[in-house]
């Protein structure tokens, strides 16, 4: 049964024009075909004798079933065509063959929902939702200010912090209020660090001598505003590290590690009137010492004038907390969930060190990591401090 | 502007060149036509059978320089123009060794090399384009011709007007070559034209119109020449060339529009037969050399099939490719 | 550079850029109806003629179908086209050749042959035009692959976007918003070549994105003004390239605002809008504070009437109602 059209995939036989034993020329017409849109004469494309009819008048078959036979009297000639396999439905390019849907036995459909009560999915749009997960906020706490009562990220902000809330601002907050909200977030998110995550703590001092040099000559060359500063070259070091070893870059979700594919480094920003913020820094791997001690400076400052987003405060991988300014000679920091790690660095300062069996005086800092022990352990902590020791040897690859 | 007195050959040469052309032309629609039963090619397919003289006749004229731009009804042009049997079979079984890499099928046949121009499947969409490449041929003062095929239906749409009256207007040497095959699909030309006389209505447009017996290549030809002497550095002329399809319109065409009776007649002057006939009473071909022609085209095209039968369809990954040009800024 | 800036109106920009086109290479030309004797129906081809001639400035019949194919065939030629649809509204004439003519050759012919072929049109509506002159149809044109879009909408895009879309392999459309045409501005002296790639942001805010393009960006603008008296700090990003659309910047833009209203002046259903609205949903949910809102024009053809014409295409006060709605909630 030939193909006789884009949509044809049967016809049926109506009128056999030759007989069993009639010899057929090349071109002949043979038989005619009901195609659903018309009547079609057939021709043959072989010369030849009509050896055997297949199919009888009137019935229907698929196109590429063999009609009928005939035998070639051509010397020579090519061989009788074999059966041709009906086309297959989908385009024979390499790809994947497409899967038929599974059967489907039609079964009850369970009763429909009741109404939306209070325990149905809140509805808040998907930033609110997105902070609120980062918060630890639970939505069906929160009343929506948005369109159609939606739950917006300034509820869940306002949310997040334990007074009274404010009634709902007609124009976005102050900047201060925001900060205010912040903080308490982040106060909350403390709480729960504290109570879900088992901290271990594992400390090395790194070796600072060759890191204070290379910012001494780099420094040396550029004005005020643009010197880079031993916290840059800590967060590119800590990053660094972090893509070494996985397990610490990344989140502790639905009792699991998810571990990140990029490294965002959370810093611990303390405000001047108390409390602290942690904005993200991004991508940090791909970006340069320079850049990076641009990005601190400006996070830092709008940090603490209260100007960052809340897509600043999030998103962040793994942190770190730098209180050598502060005077610390080391940080036992607390995790900030879901993180699963966090870098304190203490002062910077000039220790004796043997090394060589000679006592020689060098910068060093102690570096504490705190891991959640549910996602890592004391020996991954080693070889992300060794990492870290490696990276700040090495200022110039940083 | 058919010659009174029949023409004959100019020589042997000559004479195996016209036959062999219309006979590869002949063969190759006959095996499409059978490997579209097969389900190989898919989709529309419009064969050119009982038209073989005047895409001949018409491109034994041009030169390699001048312009073609055809219908979807171009597998003949495509091959008297010089595009391999080859990849022109693979490009009706859409794989990617095909002249457009498989992408256009029967319908868009395309070849830069040889300024082939498609392919069109829009009716009377290709008079537009051919007066842009004449239009560009003038400005830079080019003596190429372009030719434009179209069917008699094709002056029926807004654009076959457009088109002749800007190309005379502004003196263009396209050469508007009309395919009267007397019917658009299933509407014969009385029922589709109030004036059926189309060089009465081309005339219309202030340029030469001139009408030729089709089914005679010898005809066509020495018609086609004139006319393309007159287009190159000249104007816009129309060329009605009178034809007929022994085939449907297309591969599922009941052709209930018109008589078996009718077909059988014109079957009598069938372009390839009736000039095999003349050229062997005129001595220019021999008693063997049409069977012999006969054989090599059988042979190539039986070799077309298998090319294209080993060909490979493009990779799904490419799909995205030559949507945009890829070469960079010009 | 020299600093020096000039006043000047979107048509005499317009105006310098086609003339600086003209100058600068002598392949391009300029096609279209009334380009010549009349001077460009708006103007733009002012004097072009005399400085011209008739061959580089064609006056062309009515006939946009025959003329926008004639532009492919050119461009096929080796010229560089630029085709004046006088408006949008007339442009449907040559549909055909645009969808399936200039935006399908390339990918059609396996990449064999390119379209550098430029076609400019008015378009837009407020001049009491009426529903048959009214239409805003950059959404139709920006849902075909294969083609650029663009729409100038301040002087340093109609002084620089003709420059790069002549140096463009691929067909590029400018649509040129009719009632920008006699709005002055400032703009620098020796304003050159722009990026065909790029969306701008026009204004930087923080509260709210107002995305938009052509005749509706100093709507925007104006809006953002009025918001800004009200304490909410908006961005204005003007998208300039509707095909291919700058996602990156507008994904980057409701980062930062998480609220978006897009103001298109096409009608709402099935517009460039509603692509711009799927391609947030996609790319961008977890950002979004606020349902994406959309400011178009009212799904009636353009009527007569100042009042209903006016109440009918978007105006400033809508877009800032609508971003006052989004930031307010409720």
């Amino acid at each position: 049964m030939p193909s006789l059209g884009a949509d044809m995939d049967r016809g049926k036989i109506l009128e056999w024009r030759k007989q069993v034993g009639d010899s057929i020329a090349r071109g002949e017409i043979v038989v005619l075909v009901d195609t659903d849109k018309a009547e079609i004469e057939v021709e043959s494309f072989s010369a030849g004798v009509l050896e055997a009819i297949l199919v009888p008048v009137g019935e229907t078959v698929p196109v590429g079933t063999p009609i009928a036979r005939i035998r070639s009297a051509e010397a020579g000639a090519r061989p009788a065509p074999k059966p041709v396999t009906p086309p297959p439905p989908a385009p024979p390019a390499p790809q994947p063959a497409i899967a038929r849907p599974p059967a489907v036995t039609p079964r009850e459909l369970p009763p429909a929902p009741a109404v939306a009560s209070a325990a149905a999915r809140p509805h808040a749009t998907p930033l609110a939702r997105r902070v609120a997960a980062e918060l630890g906020v639970n939505l069906a706490s929160v009343a929506g200010t948005g369109a159609d009562g939606a739950i917006t990220r300034e509820d869940v902000e306002r949310a997040a912090a334990p007074r009274a809330a404010a009634p709902p601002p007609a124009v976005a907050p102050a900047a201060r209020d925001r900060a205010a909200a912040m903080r308490s977030a982040i106060a909350t998110a403390m709480e729960r660090a504290n109570r879900e995550i088992p901290h271990y703590y594992v400390e090395s001092r790194v070796d600072l001598a060759n890191a204070i040099a290379w910012l001494a000559a780099t420094n040396a060359a550029r004005p005020i505003a643009d010197r880079v500063l031993p916290a840059a070259l800590f967060v590119k070091a800590v990053a660094l590290a972090a893509r070494e070893v996985p397990e610490l870059n990344g989140f502790w979700r639905d009792g699991g590690f998810v571990p990140a594919s990029e490294v965002h480094v959370g810093l611990i920003v303390s405000l001047r009137q108390g409390g602290l913020l942690a904005p993200a820094l991004r991508d940090v791997c791909e970006k340069s010492v320079t850049q990076l001690m641009a990005d601190l400076r400006d996070v830092v400052a709008r940090a603490r004038a209260g100007k960052l987003r809340s897509s600043e405060v999030s998103g962040a991988t793994i942190s770190l907390t730098n209180l050598g300014d502060q005077g610390a000679q080391r940080v036992f920091g607390v995790i900030m969930p879901p993180q699963v790690a966090l870098v304190g660095f203490g002062r910077v300062t000039e220790q004796p060190v043997a090394a060589g069996g000679l006592i020689g005086v060098r910068s060093v800092v102690d570096v504490t990591l705190a891991g959640d022990h549910r996602a890592s352990d004391g020996h991954r902590a080693g070889r992300f401090l060794a990492a870290l020791a490696r990276r700040l040897a090495e200022p110039e690859s940083l | 502007m058919t010659p009174e007195a029949p023409l004959a050959p100019r020589d042997r040469e000559h004479a195996l060149r016209l036959l062999r052309a219309m006979l590869r032309i002949r063969r190759f629609e006959e095996a499409c036509a059978e490997q579209y039963s097969k389900g190989k090619i898919r989709g529309f397919l419009h064969l050119y059978v009982g038209q073989e003289a005047v895409a001949v006749g018409v491109i034994e004229c041009l030169t390699a320089d001048d312009a073609i731009v055809a219908t979807y009804r171009e597998h003949g042009h495509a091959l008297a123009r010089g595009i391999d049997s080859r990849p022109l079979m693979a490009e009706m079984f859409g794989k990617v060794e095909g002249c457009s890499r498989g992408r256009g099928g029967s319908m868009h046949v395309f070849d830069a090399a040889t300024r082939f121009y498609g392919g069109n499947a829009i009716v009377a969409a290709g008079l537009p384009l051919a007066v842009g490449l004449a239009l560009a041929d003038r400005m830079q003062n080019r003596d190429r011709v372009t030719v434009c095929f179209f069917g008699e239906g094709a002056m029926a749409e807004g654009e076959f007007h457009e088109s002749m009256n800007l190309a005379a207007l502004w003196r263009l040497p396209v050469l508007f070559a009309c395919e009267n095959n007397l019917y658009a699909m299933g509407t014969a030309l009385a029922r589709s034209e109030s004036e059926t006389n189309l060089c009465v209505k081309a005339a219309s447009y202030e340029m030469p119109a001139w009408s030729v017996d089709g089914m005679d290549v010898l005809a066509v030809e020495d018609a086609a020449r004139r006319a393309v002497t007159a287009v190159r550095g000249g104007g816009p002329l129309f060329l009605e060339l009178r034809t007929y399809r022994f085939r449907a319109h297309s591969m599922f065409d009941p052709q209930l529009y018109r008589e078996k009776s009718e077909v059988e007649a014109w079957k009598q002057r069938d372009p390839i037969p009736t000039f095999v006939a003349r050229a062997q009473a005129s001595g220019a071909l021999g008693a063997d050399d049409a069977a012999r022609i006969e054989e090599e085209a059988a042979a190539e095209m039986v070799a077309a099939v298998d090319f294209a039968e080993a060909g490979h369809f493009e990779p799904v990954a490419d799909l995205a490719r030559h949507v945009l040009f890829e070469g960079g800024a010009q | 550079m020299t600093g020096e800036r000039i006043k000047q109106s979107f048509r005499e920009a317009f105006r310098q850029s086609l003339r600086e086109a003209l100058v600068r290479d002598e392949r391009v030309f300029l096609m279209g109806e009334d380009v010549g004797r009349y001077g460009g129906s708006y103007a733009v081809s002012h004097g072009f003629l005399e400085e011209f001639g008739p061959d580089r400035i064609r006056d062309t019949p009515l006939s946009e179908s025959a003329f926008v194919g004639a532009g492919i065939g050119a461009a096929l030629g080796g010229m560089r086209p630029i085709v004046e649809l006088m408006t949008v509204n007339f442009s449907l004439l040559a549909m055909d050749q645009i969808l399936n003519g200039a935006a399908t050759l390339s990918h059609m012919s396996g990449g064999q042959f390119h379209v550098p072929l430029v076609i400019r049109m008015a378009t837009g509506a407020g001049r009491q035009l009426a529903a048959q002159h009214s239409h805003s149809l950059e959404g139709w044109y920006a849902h075909i692959p294969g083609i650029k879009v663009v729409a100038p909408a301040t002087l340093e895009d109609a002084r620089g976007m003709l420059h790069t879309a002549l140096e463009d392999p691929n067909p590029v459309l400018i649509f040129e918003h009719a009632r920008l045409y006699p709005v002055e501005g400032e703009v620098a002296a020796d304003a050159g070549p722009v990026d065909l790639e790029r969306a701008a942001l026009r204004r930087a805010g923080r509260d709210v994105s107002l995305i938009a393009y052509g005749g509706t960006l100093d709507r925007a603008l104006e809006a953002a003004e009025s918001l800004a008296g009200q304490g909410i700090e908006a961005e204005v990003l003007d998208l300039r390239v509707l095909r291919p659309l700058d996602e990156a910047a507008i994904l980057a833009s409701v980062a930062r605002t998480h609220r978006v209203v897009i103001v298109d002046e096409g009608w709402k259903s099935g517009s460039l809008s509603a692509e711009i609205a799927a391609r947030i949903a996609e790319h961008a949910l977890g950002e979004l504070d606020a349902p994406i809102r959309r400011v178009c024009s009212a799904e009636v053809p353009i009527p007569y009437p100042k009042h209903l014409e006016d109440a009918a295409l978007p105006q400033a006060a809508r877009i800032a109602e609508a971003a006052r709605e989004l930031v307010r909630g409720g």
